[in-house]
């Protein structure tokens, strides 16, 4: 599906920023890059949803691949590992 | 500035895996039931969202101290005050005739 | 503890009574009493009838990993119908009988080249539709929070061992998928029907914390 902005091999950063409520990017993943393996679709913004109301527009959701060694300093496994994650949008930017 | 939650907690450390497991009790498969009957789309009482921001809201001495199946009727709970699907006198009540029966219940069983 | 009377544990009544703890669930909590005051409550303003209740609990119950494991030891055997699973897991189960409901779930597959395991480090996304409740180490905080940075630990702890020529990739479920395993197919199995393949699909298996069972342990 190539409803969003990105599509597949795309190279994208996790912004860094730090909001309360409900966020469904992990911590341990902002200001990170990696690469867009796939859009999973487009559904209701979980961060609106949080709050009783409908989270429209629906949001483009995208799995990104991250290098194990690119999110943790000092990763204690091969260079190959690897972890994907599923983030939303909003919450991307690309990267170089 | 970084504000991580209690919640999110992927990278910290922690022990080892216990890969004990329990069998669920009836009153934690009927948390699910509630939970899964009050956000039908034909209802939309509660969502998956909203209950998973009222644990995040738990706080973390209370997230810590409480079960699984504890964080979700907590949350489901408030969620449904705020709304004022029910009323806190309702609960309250509710509450007090619950366990008034089945301390009797016991009382008259053994 | 010995009882006076013989008890057992399926006393889902509602209509009849309200339920009744079993006399070796006391102490009872304050948040069993809230939990059961909410059930009645929602019950009594006809918010929904006993009845939904009692079939959302069936619902689950009915729910256990011998599903994945039937839909994964077709893949096994079907390349076509394992090309149909990776593409949409909801229609591929529903062509043997599993409705997954309205949750996505994506399958992965492992190969030579690749082990998955997934996690949700959030909260606890699972593909309960296809393989029942999730395990309680699987919503701890040791497996949420370890599983993401040091994997190959994580899976030692469970008995696995992945050779370093292998990628280990971990997939947190964080938004609106599920996730099923689909563990590759052991050697020595070649000429087993479905059935008998499906006894070597664990759940464990279906999460990724170990590969399926050896023919051997059978």
């Amino acid at each position: 599906m190539s409803a969003g902005r990105y599509h597949p091999g795309d190279m994208v950063r996790v912004r860094e920023a730090f909001p309360p409520g409900h966020v469904r990017t992990p911590y341990f993943v902002r200001g990170c890059a990696g690469e867009v393996q796939e859009c999973a679709g487009a559904f209701p913004n979980p961060e609106e949803l949080a709050y009783g109301r409908d989270g429209k527009p629906d949001v483009p959701l995208y799995r990104v691949s991250f290098r194990q060694s690119d999110v943790w300093h000092g990763y204690d496994g091969p260079g190959a590992d690897t972890i994907v994650i599923d983030i939303y949008e909003h919450w991307l930017e690309p990267a170089q | 500035m970084t504000i991580r939650r209690h919640h999110d907690m992927g990278g910290l450390d922690a022990g080892s895996v216990d890969a004990s497991e329990h069998d669920y009790a009836m009153w934690e498969k009927r948390v699910d039931a509630i939970v899964k009957v009050l956000s039908t789309p034909e209802r939309k009482l509660l969502s998956t969202d909203e209950l998973r921001r009222g644990i995040e809201e738990l706080g973390p001495g209370v997230y810590d101290e409480l079960s699984y199946y504890e964080r979700w009727i907590s949350s489901a709970t408030n969620i449904l005050l705020e709304k004022g699907a029910i009323t806190v006198d309702e609960l309250g009540t509710k509450m007090a005739e619950v366990e008034a029966r089945w301390t009797k219940d016991r009382e008259s069983t053994t | 503890m010995s009882h006076d009377h013989p008890h057992d544990h399926d006393h889902d009544h509602d209509d009849a009574h309200p339920y009744q703890p079993d006399i070796e669930d006391f102490p009872y909590t304050e948040r069993m009493v809230m939990t059961q005051a909410l059930a009645e409550l929602i019950v009594e303003k006809g918010i929904c009838s006993a009845d939904e209740l009692r079939e959302q609990i069936e619902l689950m119950d009915s729910r256990e990993p011998g599903l994945g494991a039937k839909l994964v030891a077709k893949t096994w055997v079907d390349p076509d119908y394992k090309a149909r699973v990776l593409e949409d897991v909801g229609a591929a189960a529903a062509e043997i009988g599993i409705d997954i409901g309205e949750i996505p779930i994506k399958a992965i597959e492992n190969t030579d080249e690749v082990h998955n395991i997934v996690v949700c480090t959030l909260c606890s996304c699972y593909p309960r539709m296809l393989i029942g409740l999730p395990p309680d180490w699987y919503k701890s905080r040791a497996y949420r929070s370890r599983t993401v940075k040091e994997p190959r630990k994580v899976l030692e702890e469970f008995g696995t061992h992945i050779a370093d020529d292998v990628e280990v990739r971990v997939h947190d479920s964080t938004a609106d998928l599920r996730y099923i395993v689909l563990p590759a197919r052991p050697k020595g199995t070649e000429d087993w029907d479905e059935a008998k393949l499906a006894e070597l699909i664990t759940r464990d298996s279906m999460v990724g914390v170990t590969p399926a069972r050896s023919p051997d342990d059978i």
